[in-house]
């Protein structure tokens, strides 16, 4: 137990002095889920839309199928970009594997099924009169879907940070096609992981409570959103 | 208001993933790597992290060290995703090399293997010969045994062990509970068998840079069974054309130079009171 006060001790410690290795560390974890975080929902909240306002044959097979892949192991990820991106494998030549853009890709993948799926579920939400009242007023596809999303746009963004979450904090995927390289591809949960089978715990624990700190911020700059 | 918010937020999370992917290309191309694939017990020691530095400033490049037991680095250099592979598994090196995956095969250090467990010592293996103390362990199976269980060069080792002991591997993995499979590196398989109180299979850098954390003893440290050689293979020009070659042969050059062979004789010794590495420049250890 005295390995979680020397971590909170050191946490404190590592945070206020700004120590160049947990910055770099912490600013890469960011970088790589953040992106992955924009590029999913840019492609994501456009194709929640699309799937819940059109209707086609094998809809809810489809959404059924979203809300599976919630459950996507990480390592499965990994696994399965490792052996496409490996030089041995169909995209090898682009030269990817073991670089943050792998990781980038790999969340992407990852967070991309919970994105779409609780989008969708956030549309669900949305009052059937509105969608009704826009359509009779001449709105077109893309303007229903415009006001949908912003009339959701809370139950959106949770689904945005819950991806977030996910991609920041999960490790299989990142270290399989990151390759945890130091001062390359080491991030947060990386770091953590190795740190903590070499034994530093007291670095693994100031890792971890950083990376709670980061999702306390999210949530609470959520929350204060939603009050105005 | 709300809307403005979210725009704005939104576009901050744009710029800083157009400046990701900026630094992510940008930073790519100038800066040249070398990638290479290395044995845990080596990484664990702590002995690259000072190689990697001395390395980067004197040749210019990026050191990109990935920590994978020996099996892994074989795989991976088979698939061309690395440009070096630094392992200790002689048999299988020899066989990569043989096959055209490494242009070729430069031992550069050794140590030896050690046969460690808890101070009580349960099974009695204590001065044994390792066979004799396999044997012991498999036949009493009244201690545990925890293996790495993970293709490494280790792990290789104790198989190797067995079969000179008289057992199949297959029959020791399944033998039972007392034989645990760690799957993981060599410091954490070691923190296993302290935390189980069990006897395990593992190099003494490893062992002496753990051994502060650790409820363990070495119990067997004799046996020409027991050496442990490190080797470093360039990956073959011809099967991987993509592959660094010119920097991993500077790699190999750096290992057997004067000065690192010098700097691993005396890696450990301030802090261990005994290097965790002796130098063999290029030649195979006479054992």
């Amino acid at each position: 137990m005295t390995e979680i006060w020397y971590g909170l001790v050191k946490a404190v410690e590592l945070i206020v002095s700004l120590d160049p290795e947990v910055v770099e560390v912490v600013g890469r974890s960011l970088i790589v889920s953040g992106s992955a975080c924009v590029i999913a929902s840019v492609i994501c909240l456009p194709l929640a839309s699309l799937i819940h306002f059109r209707s086609f044959p094998g809809k809810r097979v489809i959404i059924n199928l979203i809300q599976t892949l919630f459950s996507l192991p990480t390592v499965l990820v990994g696994l399965f970009l490792f052996v496409l991106l490996s030089r041995g494998g169909p995209l090898g030549g682009l030269g990817l594997l073991f670089t943050p853009a792998a990781m980038v890709i790999g969340q992407t993948l990852l967070i991309s099924p919970v994105l779409l799926g609780l989008t969708i579920s956030a549309l669900n939400g949305v009052a059937r009169e509105l969608i009704d009242t826009a359509v009779s007023l001449g709105a077109d596809g893309f303007q229903v879907a415009w006001l949908a999303l912003r009339e959701a746009r809370y139950a959106v963004m949770a689904a945005v940070i819950m991806a977030f979450g996910r991609a920041i904090s999960e490790v299989g995927c990142a270290v399989m096609v990151g390759g945890n390289i130091k001062g390359f591809t080491r991030v947060i949960t990386t770091t953590i992981s190795l740190e903590s089978s070499k034994g530093d715990l007291e670095l693994s624990i100031a890792l971890g409570i950083i990376l709670l700190l980061i999702a306390l911020l999210v949530n609470v700059s959520l929350s204060r959103l939603q009050q105005r | 208001m709300v809307r403005k918010v979210i725009l704005s937020a939104a576009l901050t999370l744009i710029v800083i993933g157009g400046a990701v992917v900026a630094v992510c290309t940008s930073g790519k191309e100038p800066q040249e790597r070398l990638r290479v694939a290395t044995t845990t017990s080596l990484y664990d020691t702590g002995l690259w992290g000072y190689l990697e530095p001395m390395f980067e400033r004197r040749y210019g490049v990026e050191l990109d060290i990935l920590y994978a037991g020996s099996g892994i680095a074989f795989e991976y250099g088979r698939r061309c995703d690395v440009d070096v592979i630094v392992t200790h598994d002689r048999v299988r090196e020899l066989q990569f090399v043989d096959e055209g995956w490494g242009s070729k095969r430069v031992p550069f250090a050794y140590n030896y293997f050690l046969i460690v467990g808890p101070p009580e010592d349960p099974v009695g293996i204590k001065g044994l010969s390792p066979e004799e103390a396999l044997r012991k362990l498999i036949e009493t199976k009244e201690g545990r045994f925890v293996s790495r269980g993970d293709e490494s060069g280790t792990h290789a080792k104790e198989k190797s062990l067995w079969r000179e002991a008289g057992f199949e591997y297959e029959v020791v993995a399944n033998s039972g509970g007392w034989y645990v499979q760690a799957g993981r590196g060599m410091g954490p398989t070691l923190s296993m068998a302290s935390e189980m109180g069990a006897y395990t299979l593992t190099d003494v850098g490893t062992f002496l840079s753990y051994k502060g954390k650790l409820n363990l003893v070495p119990l067997i440290d004799r046996g020409q069974s027991l050496l442990n050689v490190y080797s470093v293979i360039p990956i073959n020009a011809q099967k991987c054309p993509g592959a660094n070659i010119e920097m991993a042969d500077n790699l190999v050059s750096f290992l057997v130079s004067v000065e690192v062979q010098g700097f691993i004789s005396n890696y450990g010794v301030s802090e261990y009171g005994v290097p965790l590495f002796y130098p063999c420049a290029g030649a195979e250890p006479a054992s």
